[in-house]
């Protein structure tokens, strides 16, 4: 069983016994507005929690991506970096951004369940 | 202070508008469509902006009138015909801009189109300069819609019909329901279009109109892609009271018959015609997906500062990210070698000219 977890950053993490896979959520996608540009970690480096692990563009203005949890860069999504409008399309299932193999699970905890994010996501935007 | 809001902001909210605050009014940056839909609808088709938050200032009363206004803009205002229009500059004394604007000749004197962050300082700057001698009015009563794109002429003759015969930089009276509207065509985005004056009481049901007969409401988003695809400048960004015309690489703007005369800031402008300037505005083009925003840093190969960026953004119809800026004049030759510094990068990237789109606009007479 896949453990869906969200970050006050807006950001989701699915994970699959060590592999975590990251991208940004629907909610973020409709703040940020038509994404033009995409840039990942490189795979094999190590991203520490709640560190800068990308950015993404919208016409208006550059926004980092934050990973939720530390590990080690396993893939990046190419599919996003080549065609940016994919991730307004698709946020939460194929524009994801990157997989990490997972350091230390207990970094799991401090995130929100759906239900906690999508009332934090409502309050914040209002 | 208050926000204000525009006698359009019903309808922004009804065609689901998201409001910012933007030089102390509510307007829409966006509609449902998305800043990328709404800039290539304009190019496609036609889009529909509110401006009413720029300023409408008419200023009338006495002959010597244009031979006081020669002495603050540096445009052949002698030469303009009623009706004509030309782009123009508010200057300090250093020949820094403290506004850029549109100056139309009208029937009984002068309207000037203001940006709304700079109106109610242009207002006192000018009346102070024309010895509070002529009658100024800055009207808030009026609204001002663009409307821009190739159909924009097409839309526009069906709700006012015959303005479709206007030349580009003229203007003329036209009636809409009973009361006088004034259409220039005019705009800011590089396409064809025109800049409508009316009632504000009359505003919401003349959109409305443009509206049914196939053109939409644009943000204002898409007008700053628009408008930095037609390679043209955002006061605040890309002026500023520490800028001149001529490093702004708007010498175009300043009719040679007026370059020995006395305006304000004349004898900058005078010196640096001669002598030339030390920095440049010029287009930027990255060689990457990389986007350089405004005040990004910009360097040479030696490693060394030559410059800023002052906008940029991805360019919708040009598909590729886009630029303007200020460099030391040695490096704003077309297809220079630059080095842009995003979040600690050097991101590679070419002097190149501007527009980045080209223009398609209704030519009209010859204004030398």
């Amino acid at each position: 069983m896949s453990e869906v977890k969200y970050s006050k950053e807006h950001e989701w993490i699915k994970l699959d016994g060590e592999e975590a896979t990251i991208g940004i959520t629907k909610h973020a996608t409709e703040m940020l507005g038509d994404i033009v540009f995409a840039e990942l970690p490189e795979k094999g480096s190590n991203v520490d929690k709640d560190g800068t692990a990308g950015v993404v563009e919208s016409t208006k203005a550059a926004s980092d991506v934050y990973t939720p949890v530390s590990g080690e860069v396993i893939d990046t999504n190419q599919m996003i970096v080549d065609d940016p409008s994919k991730i307004n399309e698709d946020p939460e299932e194929s524009a994801w951004f990157f997989k990490l193999k997972i350091k230390d699970k207990s970094e799991m905890d401090s995130l929100m369940s759906k239900e906690e994010y999508e009332k934090f996501a409502k309050e914040t935007s209002a | 202070m208050n926000i204000k809001k525009t006698s359009l902001n019903n309808l922004h909210i009804k065609y689901g508008a998201k409001l910012v605050e933007f030089a102390g009014y509510q307007m829409p940056i966006q509609y449902k469509d998305g800043i990328i839909q709404e800039h290539k609808y304009t190019r496609s088709h036609s889009g529909i902006f509110d401006v009413s938050h720029m300023g409408q200032l008419f200023i009338s009363g006495g002959d010597d009138l244009t031979n006081d206004l020669e002495k603050i803009f540096p445009a052949d205002l002698k030469k303009l015909k009623t009706n004509q229009s030309k782009y123009s500059f508010l200057m300090n004394n250093k020949g820094g801009i403290q506004d850029d604007l549109i100056i139309t000749k009208t029937s009984d004197g002068f309207l000037i189109i203001l940006n709304a962050a700079c109106k109610y300082n242009d207002y006192e700057v000018i009346k102070s300069k024309l010895d509070n001698q002529y009658k100024l009015n800055l009207d808030e009563s009026l609204s001002l819609i663009a409307l821009q794109g190739p159909e924009a002429k097409n839309v526009l003759n069906k709700v006012i019909p015959g303005c479709d015969s206007l030349k580009f930089m003229n203007g003329n009276n036209h009636v809409y329901k009973n009361e006088k509207v004034y259409i220039t065509r005019s705009g800011y985005t590089g396409e064809d279009g025109f800049e409508i004056s009316i009632k504000n009481s009359d505003a919401e049901t003349f959109v409305e109109s443009l509206i049914e007969n196939g053109s939409k409401l644009i943000g204002l988003g898409a007008r700053d892609t628009l408008r930095m695809e037609a390679g043209l400048c955002l006061y605040g960004n890309d002026l500023d009271n520490d800028t001149s015309p001529i490093e702004a690489n708007l010498k175009w703007a300043i009719p040679k018959s007026r370059i020995e005369t006395e305006f304000v800031g004349s004898e900058v402008l005078k010196n640096q015609f001669q002598s030339g300037v030390k920095k440049l505005r010029v287009g930027i083009k990255p060689d990457s997906k990389v986007i350089a925003r405004g005040n990004t840093k910009i360097y040479n190969d030696k490693n060394q500062e030559i410059g800023k960026v002052t906008s940029g953004t991805f360019g919708p119809s040009v598909e590729h990210p886009i630029a303007m800026g200020y460099v030391d004049n040695n490096y704003s030759t077309v297809n220079t070698k630059i080095f842009l510094e995003v979040r600690g990068k050097k991101i590679p990237a070419n002097i190149c000219n501007l527009p980045f789109y080209k223009k398609n606009y209704v030519k009209g007479e010859i204004n030398v």
